[in-house]
């Protein structure tokens, strides 16, 4: 199965879409449009899961791709938004760093991440090296969002587009036992919740969900 | 045999098991070290089968062990001669310890035998390593047993961080062997000698954490701090056999793991460092005034002399030698054997003394032969072969050792020649000094005048602790008499030294260094010396036929003692300080900073003068303190990280993760 062939393509081109909406989530500053590109990756990992399963013959991906469109595509999103709006955080908010040196960190990671996955994988089937390469990117680009963000929900959902790249890589191998899928799946649920209280408790304290208030408060200049 | 040696260490390890719930009991103490006695006993017998009957063919696969590789138990002459002096000096310690009193840090002592053995035995890097750490800790927890005070606490946590130091140091040195060889049994580690840059690394780490471990200078500031803090049958062990075990490490690794190949070069590192600590050890043993003390910077002394020893082995062997390398590792190895068994005879001693006499410093003891006169006659054996005089057992080996530095110039570089030269100097005076520092300390424990009265109302001990004096005392009067057939015993060891067509110098009757060299017959010589004491014998009794009498002890011409010193005017006996003073003056200005002060009264203030006298160990300001200057700045360092923003952190993960991935990809890319 190589380049030209159906399934390989298509693979390639569901992740090479998350990969794009992960930089999308690097450079966006609204705060609902980030919500709404992490819905849109969110989906994007439920097809590919679920065509993973057509291809493989797997039908527990089916479950997997039905999980991940539940909650990364519906469930959190919206309660995201429902925490925006009760937050009042309709607002645009400035990233650490700006967008073109996140840009170009983001594509010299990718790089990074072909440079890795690409040789350790020589020898074994081709799809399951470009998926690798694909989904190790998505984790990178996920952490370098979650630093270059001063928003607590921001860097909960760069936390999330992380573990998306995680799910992507888990489904891209054959044979991989479903345990893995729910239980990363749990725990990203357990993590919202504890980010929501997180930041609830930063709201009541301090009115404002900027973590860089937070340094003052450990006897620090920021 | 090789189970046998299994279950040795099973046996200990069962031991410590017992003590563990019933430390607590009476009789607990005496039956787990009465059970150490048994089981040292049977390793000697274990090893003795090994030197006498060849080692076994193949090592011992345990089921237990790491998972990359079996952990293998194996006895070849070279263990086989450290496990029987392990064997020898266990089996003293844990007598006397049968008749101390049971102490806080009961298992540990089991384990800490358990621990040395199985680093004797092994017979991979791993199971080495393991053995050497589990040795480490546990006699660290005996040095910690009595940590009530102070400067106990003080010791033994100097001691820990040169445990770990010495840990620090071997574990990169048998990884990078193995490394190198694709695996970590001695067998593969050999096929593969290291070269290069490898075999540089290997020499620095091995003597490095070998040396920590052994005392050697500069690497030497824990042992006279640890041994005193231990108790007494500890500090035997640890100096009579743990500083051998560090010692069989280094001459594993370097001399027999590193492969018969390497340079003449590689000897001079040892031999400047073991001539370094034979001089630095014995001029110190003459300035300190607490018997262990003194006995421990005594061992630093022996270690150096042991090291010179596998220094020449190397230099000899590079410069293809054979005969005289071989001379001078069956001195390395004879006096490991004689030092430890000395060794712990006088910490024995210096332990039963503490019991009887209630103190370990000098300037409160004295006249101690008329209380204890078994043990008084039991240290007196022990301090001449630490003086190494003949007939005893320190002569015959330091005898083999100066031989094999006598001939350091058959090595065709000039530069070896010199620095043999010198070493055989410094060993001389090392010498010495050491018997100085031997006659210093018998004189003012054990004769002379009491100088306390605690001291004064001392008694002989009684039971396993004046038991245990005797096993060591036996076996130094042997050893001396018979050092050629202990040579012989040792010939496996020698092999594995000095290369398989090594024979060691010696027969029943004499120890000779080659066809035709010069020998030693320690048998001529105790006749000699025997004939003579008769010959004294007999003339006094022509002289003074009523028999001896008794009289009052002159007093230098002072006046006689008021009534309420009924031990005599103290100020009428020498003390340590002032039989120490001269070489203070000559030898401890230059080489320990030793200072001096007067500090008189002004005309017509009432108070008395004050002479002050001290001096300083060279390791502290030059090694330690700059250590610990660096790890304050490192630890204020480390503080700031303790500030960063969430973000930052999140960075520093961020970036050491990017930072493995380039790693890696760059591993990948050559």
């Amino acid at each position: 199965m190589t380049f030209g062939q159906l399934p390989y393509d298509v693979a390639h081109l569901l992740g090479g879409f998350m990969l794009l909406l992960s930089f999308v989530l690097l450079y966006q500053r609204g705060v609902a449009a980030v919500v709404n590109t992490f819905a849109a990756q969110g989906a994007i990992l439920a097809a590919a899961a679920a065509w993973q399963g057509f291809v493989q013959g797997a039908p527990q991906l089916y479950l997997t791709a039905f999980i991940a469109f539940a909650a990364k595509a519906v469930l959190i999103p919206l309660a995201l938004r429902i925490l925006i709006r009760r937050l009042d955080l309709h607002r645009n908010v400035e990233p650490a760093l700006g967008i073109g040196p996140s840009m170009i960190a983001g594509v010299a990671l990718v790089a990074l991440a072909i440079l890795v996955v690409l040789p350790i994988t020589a020898g074994s089937r081709a799809i399951a090296r470009e998926d690798l390469a694909l989904a190790l990117s998505v984790v990178l680009l996920g952490m370098l969002m979650m630093i270059t963000r001063r928003n607590a929900i921001l860097q909960v959902v760069g936390l999330m587009s992380l573990e998306n790249g995680l799910i992507l890589a888990a489904v891209g191998v054959a044979g991989m036992p479903l345990v893995v899928e729910l239980s990363t799946a749990a725990l990203v649920m357990l993590l919202l919740v504890v980010a929501g209280v997180f930041v609830f408790q930063i709201r009541e304290r301090f009115d404002t969900v900027d973590t860089a208030l937070l340094e003052p408060h450990r006897g620090e200049q920021p | 045999m090789l189970t046998g040696l299994a279950a040795g260490v099973a046996a200990l390890l069962l031991l410590a098991l017992a003590a563990l719930p019933l430390g607590r009991l009476p009789f607990v103490g005496r039956m787990v070290h009465g059970g150490c006695l048994a089981v040292c006993l049977w390793l000697a017998g274990v090893a003795l089968a090994v030197l006498l009957g060849g080692e076994a063919p193949t090592p011992l696969v345990l089921p237990v062990g790491p998972p990359w590789g079996a952990a293998l138990l194996a006895l070849d002459g070279l263990s086989a001669w450290f496990l029987l002096l392990l064997g020898l000096v266990g089996a003293a310690a844990s007598l006397s310890g049968m008749g101390a009193e049971a102490p806080p840090s009961l298992p540990a002592f089991p384990l800490f035998l358990a621990g040395m053995v199985l680093s004797l035995g092994a017979g991979d890097g791993f199971t080495l390593l393991f053995g050497f750490e589990l040795m480490s800790f546990a006699s660290w927890a005996l040095v910690a047993a009595r940590h009530e005070q102070a400067e106990n606490r003080a010791a033994a946590r100097l001691y820990l961080i040169f445990a770990l130091a010495a840990g620090a140091a071997l574990v990169p040195a048998f990884g990078l062997l193995a490394a190198h060889a694709g695996g970590a049994s001695f067998a593969l580690l050999r096929a593969a000698p290291p070269e290069g840059w490898l075999a540089a690394a290997v020499l620095l780490l091995g003597l490095i954490g070998a040396g920590a471990k052994a005392g050697l200078v500069p690497l030497h500031a824990w042992l006279p701090l640890a041994h005193p803090a231990a108790p007494s049958h500890v500090s035997a062990l640890m100096s009579g056999a743990m500083t051998k075990v560090a010692l069989y490490v280094l001459a594993r690794l370097l001399l027999d793991l590193c492969g018969p190949a390497q340079p003449s070069w590689w000897g001079l590192p040892l031999i400047a460092l073991g001539a370094l600590s034979a001089l630095l050890g014995a001029l110190r043993a003459n300035l300190e005034d607490d018997t262990k003390t003194l006995l421990a910077c005594s061992t630093i002394e022996n270690i150096g002399v042991i090291t010179l020893g596998l220094g020449l082995v190397l230099a000899f062997r590079g410069a293809d030698l054979g005969g005289l390398a071989a001379l001078a590792a069956a001195a390395a190895l004879l006096h490991a054997m004689t030092h430890g068994v000395f060794k712990t005879l006088l910490f024995l001693s210096a332990g039963a003394v503490l019991h009887a006499a209630g103190s370990r410093r000098i300037d409160r003891l004295g006249g101690l032969i008329h209380a204890m006169p078994a043990t008084a006659a039991c240290a007196l054996v022990g301090v001449a072969a630490a003086a190494s005089l003949p007939p005893l057992s320190g002569f015959a080996s330091e005898w083999l050792l100066l031989q094999a530095l006598l001939a350091g110039w058959r090595v065709q570089e000039i530069g070896f020649q010199v620095a043999a030269a010198a070493a055989t100097a410094i060993a001389a005076m090392a010498a010495a000094l050491a018997a100085a520092a031997m006659l210093r300390l018998y004189g003012l424990v054990f004769l002379g005048r009491p100088r306390s009265p605690r001291g004064a109302g001392a008694h002989e001990v009684q039971g396993p602790e004046a038991w245990a004096l005797w096993l060591p005392a036996g076996l130094t009067v042997l050893f001396g008499l018979f050092p050629g057939v202990l040579a012989q015993l040792a010939a496996p060891a020698v092999q594995a030294l000095a290369g398989a067509a090594a024979r060691p110098p010696g027969g029943w009757w004499l120890l000779q260094t080659g066809e035709g060299g010069a020998g030693y017959r320690p048998l001529a010589i105790a006749l000699l010396l025997g004939l003579v004491v008769l010959g004294l014998w007999l003339w006094r009794r022509q002289v003074a036929p009523g028999g001896a009498q008794r009289g009052p002890v002159w007093n230098c011409g002072f006046i006689d003692p008021p009534p309420h010193l009924p031990f005599g005017d103290p100020f009428t006996q020498p003390t340590a300080g002032g039989i120490a003073q001269p070489l203070r003056r000559m030898l401890g200005v230059p080489l320990f900073a030793a200072r001096e002060a007067v500090e008189m009264p002004r005309p017509g203030e009432t108070r008395a003068a004050r002479y002050e006298a001290g001096f300083q160990d060279p390791s502290l300001p030059l090694l330690l303190a700059p250590i610990a200057r660096a790890r304050e700045a490192l630890a204020a360092q480390a503080e700031r990280l303790r500030d960063l923003t969430i973000r930052r952190n999140l960075s520093l993960a961020f970036g050491l993760l990017v930072g493995l991935l380039a790693l890696l990809a760059w591993l990948e890319a050559r």
